[in-house]
């Protein structure tokens, strides 16, 4: 079997998977049954300065699928509840008792430097084996200047971040928040501070849904309603995307990545690493089933790699990234087809109505002589867009063909029809 | 009626006991399971199953609007197309109709939607505070109805719908037609047959005058003068006979009249029960009869047809239920003699086996014999040729002994329409017979306002 140790930011695990701050690594009696679940580390729910946060009751909502599958989850809860005290003493046993699973502290104190000076030492005093900033929390926190109000700052992030890299002599992990408009910026800020790593996405600003009873949005308490941090399945196209972003920005090229957001499974977590990360965070997935869930993703990627001769991680991290490219570098003269593969059609006609209502109307719809339909791609109107294979209900019932137009690659800022392409 | 079974025991279990036998075949789905089977939907567009369903109700979008929530929404979309939308998802063969039609109904797909189901589920949960249809307003023109089966009735409300006043005539003491009488009660419980009675007429502008009997009572030669227009929905009320000497035996039944009374029973264990018993037929009625006395106790029962498997009307999914319910079905033998015991009460048939020489069916020459208490008859129902005995309804056209009918049910007799089984058109099916109501209530109603519109 493939080796899923790694080695992230100069710390160790025996497996890529960690718990993300939540709920999940509240305290001790979690993260140990997460550790004799299977999980390589976790990322110890963030402390704060005493006295503790105070939380309300009526915590999370989600956005249903149909069948009431969770797409996604929002939450208004704040940094741990409970004294810096009692979570040090935690951290300190646990980490004693599992040497060989990462430990990490996740931390949030107000913009000061004696804040983090004072509570750096007695983090790194347990043991633990890096540390994570937490400038990501959209709900509660950045109402008193903390969480996602640094990470919204790149000057503060690169001031806290050096702070932390003064203080303490473990890895500083930055996580950042996806409430920005260019990711880049934090991570180039947190790269400047001396960041050992980043890690993303911290939960996205979100209402997850409107009782149209009591008209006030869920998760309600009282008869009110604020805004929470969406995570889940549902964020994870925006989180690959983030974290190619970074992946590929010269400015922090080679900067370690923990991909987080909506990775509920082992090929989430390889496209991930494919995208660049070194280490994945989970939580949502888990929140919904229970930590059993690393041994499948540790099977299913462990398999993965196998098959196709990835010895490690490392083997085949990043190999997506220079695939990602700006709009403008795409080859103009490549173009797919789609064709339908009349054995596989189940005659459902969702191909057609959706490219003739809404796309190219290249899709023919022909009454059979048992009365059903049958539909066939009119090759000359086809685009290649994908939306009759992503309509499709049968998989592998409509493949998108390569053409062979004969034509050589050409991008957009070489093609005559640019008027402002760049001069040859 | 049973006068020709009341020699016979009554069933030994107990009227609670057999309550239960025939409570729901198919027990209404929870709304966790309307939600799940809902969701498998597809939403396909010229879906198949539509084309497949007499009546065209949009099946995608209802079942989307249940997807949705909306179970009023559904209920409206369903009864838009359908007002008997709720006995239609009883008994409707779904398994030869939309469910066939499917695009999930293969291996790969696992299962058709189960749209029947789904269909009562809508109905059945919508909670109308009130009838969910609005009368046009008043036109001024009457029509007769004849009938107040699923063809009358659907033809009624679509009519009344258009502003038009109504008056159904009906020779039975209820209204529902076979809904009422002629359903296995296991497929249609309780009191729903009248239930949806109440709620079609809940439109208003609809009087149903029980009692009164084409060809006895009623003609349609006055029925034409008197109304603007004539929808006749009369049903096939004559019972195919065997044509055997001692056919009015003792023991010896029309399958139909005992599931009338079966129905009507308020108490099941006062029924006279076959317990060795002679099922002759092999359409639903077949079925529905046998499985029907394999339920209230009886412990032979022998459905007999003269042909084989393949060509017996009941569909696969009506068999099964027959096997289900310890029916033997016998194949390939022929009704050849009544069997009479020294009192002169049945107690067997011989039948003669039957093959198929060069493509017709034939005697082989064997013979055997089945011992029973009674012995009903189902193969088919057949026209009641006294109901058109006056002069008028004798000039109606006809193809075979039912009445010729154009697509908007239109007979050969200007002002008179047709629908249901009395017609040869399409299948001898609730959900046709609806159909036909609503389309004769269409082509009436364009008929009428034209006249409206040259006078």
């Amino acid at each position: 079997m493939a080796d899923l140790s790694i080695v992230f930011a100069g710390i160790k695990s025996p497996n890529p998977f960690w718990l993300a701050s939540a709920p999940p690594t509240d305290k001790a009696y979690n993260v140990v049954r997460a550790f004799e679940a299977g999980w390589g580390g976790v990322v110890w729910k963030t402390l704060g300065e005493d006295p503790a946060a105070v939380n309300v009751s009526s915590r999370y909502s989600a956005h249903f699928g149909p069948n009431r599958q969770v797409q996604g989850i929002n939450n208004i809860e704040l940094i741990t509840d409970r004294s810096l005290e009692i979570n040090l003493r935690e951290i300190t046993q646990v980490k004693k008792d599992w040497p060989d699973r990462a430990l990490i502290v996740s931390l949030m104190v107000p913009c000061e430097e004696e804040s983090w000076k004072f509570i750096l030492p007695l983090v790194e005093a347990t043991g633990a084996d890096g540390i994570e900033l937490n400038f990501g929390c959209p709900h509660g926190m950045p109402e008193r200047g903390m969480g996602a109000a640094v990470g919204q700052v790149p000057e503060y992030v690169e001031q806290v971040t050096r702070w932390c890299k003064t203080y303490c002599s473990l890895p500083v992990i930055v996580k950042l928040t996806p409430n920005i408009t260019d990711i880049r910026q934090s991570a180039r800020a947190a790269h400047r501070g001396g960041a050992d790593a980043v890690s993303l996405i911290n939960t996205i600003n979100s209402i997850t849904s409107v009782d149209l009873d009591r008209m006030v949005a869920h998760p309600i308490v009282g008869d009110q309603s604020t805004h929470g941090g969406y995570c889940g399945s549902a964020v994870k196209p925006i989180a690959l995307n983030m974290v190619a972003e970074i992946a590929r920005d010269p400015q922090t090229r080679g900067l370690p990545i923990c991909g987080i957001g909506g990775i509920g499974n082992w090929r989430d977590a390889a496209e991930f690493v494919a995208l660049g990360c070194g280490a994945v965070q989970v939580c949502t997935a888990a929140m919904l089933h229970g930590f059993r869930i690393v041994e499948d993703m540790q099977d299913g990627l462990a398999r993965w790699m196998d098959q196709h001769g990835h010895q490690s991680l490392e083997a085949f991290r990043g190999l997506a990234v220079g695939h990602t490219t700006d709009w403008k570098y795409l080859d103009i003269n490549y173009k797919v087809i789609a064709k339908i593969d009349q054995e596989a059609c189940i005659g459902c006609g969702r191909c057609h109505i959706a490219c003739e209502d809404t796309s190219h109307q290249a899709i023919g719809s022909t009454l059979q002589a048992d009365g059903t339909h049958g539909y066939s791609v009119i090759e000359e109107e086809c685009v290649g867009c994908n939306l009759c294979q992503i309509t499709c209900p049968v998989e592998d019932c409509i493949e998108m063909v390569p053409q062979d137009t004969g034509k050589p690659y050409l991008n957009w800022t070489q093609d005559p029809r640019n008027p402002y392409r760049e001069a040859s | 009626m049973i006068d020709a079974l009341n020699h016979l025991p009554r069933p030994r279990a107990g009227a609670e006991e057999l309550a239960g036998q025939f409570g729901d075949l198919a027990p209404p789905l929870t709304a966790r399971q309307a939600a799940v089977e809902s969701s498998r939907c597809l939403y396909c567009f010229d879906a198949p199953c539509v084309n497949a369903c007499p009546s065209e109700i949009d099946i995608p979008s209802f079942i989307h609007r249940i997807s949705d929530e909306n179970l009023q929404g559904a209920a409206e979309r369903i009864l838009s197309a359908n007002i008997l939308g709720g006995s239609c998802a009883r008994v409707c063969p779904t398994e030869i109709l939309c469910e066939q039609a499917c695009v999930r109904n293969n291996a790969k797909e696992c299962a058709p939607v189960l749209i029947g189901q789904l269909q009562r589920y809508a109905l059945d949960n919508a909670a109308f505070s009130e009838h969910p249809f609005k009368r046009s307003p008043a036109s001024g023109k009457r029509i007769a109805v004849v009938g107040a089966g699923p063809a009358g009735l659907s033809c009624a409300h679509r009519l009344a719908m258009h502003g038009h006043d109504v008056v159904v005539f009906e020779a039975r003491e209820k209204s529902g037609g076979l809904n009422e009488y002629g359903i296995a009660r296991y497929k249609l419980v309780d009191d729903y047959a009248q239930r949806e009675v109440e709620f079609l007429l809940g439109i208003g502008g609809i009087e149903i005058r029980h009692g009164q009997r084409l060809g006895d009572n009623l003609s349609l030669t006055d029925l034409h003068q008197q109304y603007d227009s004539v929808f006749l929905g009369l049903g096939l009320n004559a019972v195919r006979q065997l044509g055997l000497p001692d056919e009015q035996a003792p023991g010896v039944l029309a399958a139909t009249d005992y599931i009338r009374e079966l129905r009507q029973a308020d108490d099941l264990s006062q029924l006279p029960l076959a317990d060795r018993c002679l099922v002759i037929g092999a359409g639903n009625t077949a079925i529905d009869m046998a499985v029907q006395m394999s339920r209230l106790g009886a412990r032979d029962v022998n459905l007999v047809y003269r042909r084989g498997h393949a060509d017996m009307g009941a569909t696969e999914h009506e068999q099964d239920i027959a096997k289900a319910n310890q029916v033997r079905l016998h194949t390939w033998a022929r009704p050849d003699a009544v069997l009479l015991d020294d009192d002169g009460r049945v107690r067997g048939m011989r039948f003669a086996r039957t093959a198929l020489v060069e493509g017709r069916l034939g005697d082989t020459g064997e013979t055997f014999e089945l011992a029973a208490d009674a012995i009903f008859k189902a193969i088919g129902q057949c026209f009641d040729e006294h109901s058109l005995g006056d002069p008028l309804a004798a000039q109606l056209a006809r193809d075979g002994e039912r009445i010729r009918v154009d697509a908007g049910m239109r007979t050969s007799v200007p002002g008179v329409y047709a629908g249901g089984d009395c017609t040869a058109l399409g299948q001898d099916l609730t959900v046709q017979a609806v159909q036909h109501g609503k389309l004769a209530a269409e082509a009436i109603h364009a008929q009428l306002m034209l006249n409206v519109e040259a006078a």
